[in-house]
């Protein structure tokens, strides 16, 4: 991580620069160093030293109500928090989330995609709309969603379980806040993937389509590998932006029913325990999780060759 | 092939009506919800059998909503403004530039715009109790921008990378002066890549929970969807279910507008980011 954060500040830029830079050159890097200094001076501060800053307070005893009882523990935090059933219930829920809303949205992105990317009408009106649940609050869609499911207020409750409350048991629960992300991002890996389908050459589909390639040929065999990279690209963002799942259970169930993601847990500790020690600690998970999973994909799917299999036993 | 086109405009027709139903309903349920008289409200219609305006009135004249709105209108602005000049800035020297730790840079964004934002809460949270910055406008402005930056510079280095630099030149050639050539020839060029940008940053600010619910304490410097989640329960609204209902729908019209003028630019700007980045 600090590895990864620091070269953004490159203090020897010259030392392997080619002897004698012309006035020009010289003239230019300084003009980008400086252009970009602010950007790379907010991004590293905001980032780099608070999560440096909570590795440190991961290895304290901090309770903010017993200030005096600070002190250096070591890796007790970490043993605490590992060997803690809330745990790993949240990182369950939170991988379970992850997966199944990614893997729909994939599947309905792509359709999605295409419907934006070929449709013959009203291809204003469907780009319109599916923006909306991009654009809109994800606190504000969240509500929405809350009250169709409660009992009484809502249409949806009324219609699929009309002597249940579904916010309040576990499944149905998941499922709902499941739904709601989907709805509600969807639509982003959606543009991410027609971003991709615009590469797609026309001539080839034609070509194909000639050779009495079917529609799912065609999907398969010409437009999937032309599109891989987009495809992966959504897949990283959206897999990554999942796991940080924190709004739409907060409004849809509170957490309750062991329905919290690992955001909502270091949240709790945080504001309702007011454990800096232990809210530090799961940070600090977290972003290795995080790390964790944005290496696989690199490894799995970027460029890399194979042969770096050695690197797998690091956790 | 006349009939042939015509169900293909069928079939397009009906993904097209399912993918705008499927988009539009929660947020007419929330539009409904906020006209329904406290009578109506638990009847479980999708329309209102009675509409009012009382839900608006109520919430306009409460501080917790007013100051509020104030606080995400300023918040959002002022964190646009610094991330897309900053951003801006960056995006350029990335595109028209060359000097050494330009990809560090782009890797660094890379890296935010993938990172776990909870990991900060606890940290910022403890930081800016001890710089004074809890709490206040700042407090909040200074993650939006960072969180905001790497899609900014994303964004706006897709943009520039397609603007013809040459007319620059070709200006500077038939006499204009380096400010007029930038002014009349790049300024009109790059104005919409930056004015997409300032969208998406905007979007991205006015929408944040987390940050906003773990970083302030008061009116002060809550955000309406803060304020949102903090109005269940208080003793102020009886039910607040309309309450809440209508302002979400308040803080949902900028979205709304944004996306009916400018669903090109959007749609271009995160495309275009997205490949090319």
């Amino acid at each position: 991580m600090s590895v990864a954060t620091r070269p953004s500040v490159d203090s020897q830029p010259s030392r392997r620069s080619r002897p004698a830079l012309s006035e020009g050159k010289k003239q230019e890097r300084k003009l980008g160093w400086l252009l970009c200094a602010p950007a790379a001076i907010v991004m590293v501060a905001v980032t780099a030293y608070p999560i440096i800053y909570s590795i440190w307070l991961s290895l304290q005893r901090y309770d903010l109500k017993f200030p005096d009882d600070r002190e250096f523990i070591g890796l007790a935090n970490y043993a605490t928090v590992l060997s803690n059933n809330y745990w790993w219930t949240a990182f369950g829920v939170t991988m379970l989330i992850t997966v199944i809303s990614v893997t729909v949205e994939l599947v309905l992105g792509m359709g999605l995609a295409l419907i934006m990317h070929r449709t013959l009408i009203g291809r204003g009106l469907v780009r319109t709309s599916a923006l909306i649940p991009y654009g809109i609050v994800t606190v504000v869609a969240a509500f929405s969603w809350r009250y169709a499911w409660t009992p009484g207020t809502g249409y949806l409750a009324n219609l699929f379980s009309p002597e249940g409350a579904p916010l309040t048991e576990r499944a149905s629960a998941l499922a709902i806040i499941i739904f709601a992300e989907i709805w509600k991002t969807t639509p982003f890996m959606a543009l991410l993937l027609m971003a991709g389908l615009a590469l797609v050459p026309d001539d080839l589909l034609k070509a194909a389509s000639m050779d009495g390639a079917s529609w799912w040929q065609r999907f398969t065999k010409v437009m999937l590998p032309v599109m891989k990279p987009a495809i992966l690209v959504a897949l990283l963002f959206r897999t990554l932006d999942a796991f940080r799942i924190f709004d739409n259970i907060y409004v849809l169930s509170a957490g309750a029913n062991e329905t919290s993601s690992v955001s909502m847990i270091a949240y709790n500790n945080l504001m309702k325990g007011l454990n800096l020690g232990i809210g530090s600690t799961m940070s600090v998970l977290i972003f290795l999780t995080v790390a964790i999973i944005a290496f696989i994909f690199v490894k799995l799917f970027g460029t890399a060759a194979p042969g770096s299999s050695d690197e797998d036993g690091r956790r | 092939m006349a009939t042939e086109t015509t169900s293909a405009k069928v079939k397009w027709g009906l993904l097209d009506a399912i993918v705008v139903v499927f988009a539009l309903i929660p947020v007419l349920w929330i539009v409904s919800l906020s006209f329904k008289t406290t009578a109506t409200l638990t009847d479980g219609n999708f329309i209102p059998r009675e509409w009012t305006w009382d839900n608006y009135k109520l919430i306009f004249q409460t501080d917790q909503f007013v100051r509020a709105l104030i606080n995400s209108i300023g918040i959002a602005l002022i964190s646009t403004v610094i991330a897309v000049v900053l951003g801006t800035m960056a995006a350029y020297a990335i595109s028209r530039l060359d000097f050494p730790g330009k990809k560090a840079l782009v890797g660094v964004s890379l890296l935010i715009a993938m990172f776990p934002q909870v990991s900060l809460v606890s940290p910022l949270f403890n930081i800016e109790r001890q710089l004074g910055l809890f709490d206040t406008w700042p407090g909040l402005i200074l993650p939006y921008i960072t969180f905001a930056l790497p899609l900014a510079i994303y964004t706006l280095s897709a943009f520039f990378k397609q603007i013809p630099w040459d007319l620059e030149k070709a200006a500077k050639m038939d006499g204009a002066t380096q400010g007029e050539a930038f002014r009349k020839v790049i300024a009109p060029l790059a104005a919409p890549g930056v004015f997409t940008t300032a969208i998406l940053v905007f979007i991205f600010c006015w929408n944040d929970f987390l940050f906003a619910i773990s970083l302030t304490s008061t009116e002060q410097s809550r955000t309406v969807p803060v304020a949102l989640s903090f109005f269940t329960g208080a003793s102020q609204f009886e039910d607040p279910t309309g309450a809440i209902s209508a302002a979400a729908v308040t803080i949902t019209i900028p979205i709304i507008l944004f996306v009916l003028f400018f669903q090109r630019r959007i749609v271009a700007g995160l495309t275009s980011g997205a490949v090319k980045g």
